[in-house]
């Protein structure tokens, strides 16, 4: 009897052991999860896209909860009605988002630069970069494999001409083609940005000028012309700051190889995908 | 006396490398070995629970099952012990170390039913270790499995370039890096013996 009542013991009282023990810590170990931060992971679009600067939107959601002080307006894909929806389940004050977009700091399509080889290892922009720094004559510019359309959630961001062009009115801002771009020539700004340097190239003048037509070469004469100091040359490559920038299109008159792109001329409905060559046919006459 | 634990972990992380020559915990090393930082965490997190472990059955086996003449019920009673052991390390780290137990994540719940574990905390009772050389055993264990991780994280971000045939993609290409990796350290069983001696 013994041989079957030992072994029952000694496992029952082991089992009863963990399991006083487990019930104690729970309560002991308790962590109380905040409900408002379930409520606010509901309204947050769940794209995990990290344009908050948190690790996805349930990091964001635990942030929020947490600290009520954060601000409720850093979703830039759910915009205005998610920090309006965030700050009624927080009763805090709602901000209004300051909308964003990303900006291509690239015109080199197939009209105004070369290739230096057919290029046909893995299709991506990153592997490509490997290679010799892609099969375009200017290795800073535009890959054109599609890396940012591949991220993209909204569909916002098209290849066209070997040329990655944004959809300013679908494009929310959240940032994932920026980090995919290997060149980093994709930034993201506000909206309300519409004068930028379309190009990326830090060679000098004539290698630029070589490479592509429609590069910055870093003559400077955009800088003379700004009124508000907000255009720096540096190492060959124009820079408008946001900041100052008033967007009068001054600079983009000046400009000799029309690097630089002003979006208020161009009719809303009209997306960014015209610009490069329009671009190109003013350079023509 | 250091000379003797020296060897029990070397041996244990070169020659009986647990993933690799004794197959154990094979899963984890299948399933979280595509990115290295997760391959980390899970290793890091492994090592921890094995130690830990092999400190609390240890005793158990000892001063409970032997002397009750009982012992079949090793088995049963280790996955309980180790189970209930892992659940406890989870609510401490959520409570006091949130940092640690965001950055384990999934990893530690999954270790809960890792036979490497278990395996560590058997086979130190059935190689007749004392309490001291089982920890160094299972600590040795974990750094075996953690380099098997990093190693094999190192091989799969090469294979994700590679062009490999449609009938191999995926899982196959995948155990055959696994066994080639696992025939690479084969050689380490005539080298052991001699570091130390």
């Amino acid at each position: 009897m013994t041989t079957i009542l030992i072994p029952v013991a000694i496992v029952a009282v082991i089992g009863l052991i963990a399991a006083i023990i487990l019930t104690v810590l729970s309560k002991i170990l308790y962590v109380p999860v905040d409900e408002r931060q379930a409520a606010i992971r509901e309204v947050l679009p769940g794209a995990n896209c990290g344009a908050c600067g948190f690790a996805g939107c349930d990091d964001y959601a635990a942030a929020l909860a947490k600290d009520s002080s954060l601000s409720t307006t850093l979703c830039a894909p759910g915009a205005t009605a998610v920090a309006e929806a965030i700050a009624g389940i927080l009763g805090v004050e709602a901000g209004t988002v300051d909308p964003k977009a990303a900006f291509v700091m690239c015109a080199g399509n197939k009209e105004v630069t070369n290739t230096i080889m057919t290029y046909e290892g893995v299709q991506t922009c990153k592997a490509a970069k490997q290679f010799f720094g892609g099969q375009w004559s200017c290795s800073y510019g535009c890959l054109g494999l599609g890396d940012c359309r591949d991220v993209c959630q909204y569909g916002a961001i098209r290849i066209i001409d070997g040329l990655a062009v944004v959809n300013q009115e679908l494009c929310v801002g959240c940032g994932m083609c920026e980090k995919a771009c290997p060149n980093g020539i994709i930034t993201i700004a506000s909206k309300k940005n519409l004068v930028y340097v379309k190009c990326n190239s830090h060679d000098p003048g004539p290698a630029t000028r070589k490479a592509c037509t429609a590069g910055c070469i870093g003559c400077g004469k955009c800088a003379k012309i700004c009124k508000f100091e907000a255009i720096t040359v540096e190492n060959g490559l124009a820079r408008i700051d946001f900041d100052k920038c008033k967007n009068c299109g001054l600079c983009e008159k000046e400009c000799p190889t029309h690097a630089i792109v002003n979006l208020r001329k161009k009719p809303a409905a009209k997306p960014a995908a015209e610009q490069a060559p329009s671009q190109n046919q003013e350079q023509k006459q | 006396m250091i000379s003797n634990l020296l060897m029990i972990m070397m041996t244990v992380v070169l020659v009986n490398n647990y993933v690799l020559a004794q197959f154990l915990g094979i899963c984890p090393f299948l399933g979280v070995s595509k990115k290295l930082d997760s391959a980390i965490g899970m290793g890091v997190a492994v090592t921890f629970v094995m130690v830990l472990a092999a400190a609390a059955t240890w005793p158990i086996q000892t001063f409970l099952l032997d002397r009750f003449n009982v012992g079949y019920l090793q088995t049963v009673v280790f996955i309980l012990v180790i189970a209930s052991l892992v659940q406890v390390v989870e609510m401490f780290l959520k409570k006091y170390v949130p940092s640690l137990y965001n950055a384990l994540g999934v990893y530690l719940p999954l270790i809960t039913t890792n036979c490497a574990v278990l395996g560590v905390t058997i086979l130190n009772i059935d190689n007749g270790y004392n309490f001291i050389e089982s920890l160094f055993n299972a600590f040795g264990a974990g750094i075996g499995f953690l380099l098997a991780m990093i190693l094999f994280a190192g091989v799969r971000q090469k294979m994700e370039l590679a062009d490999i045939p449609g009938p191999f993609q995926g899982v196959p290409s995948v155990l055959l890096a696994a066994s080639i990796l696992s025939l690479s350290f084969m050689g380490f069983s005539g080298v052991v013996d001699g570091i130390f001696m």
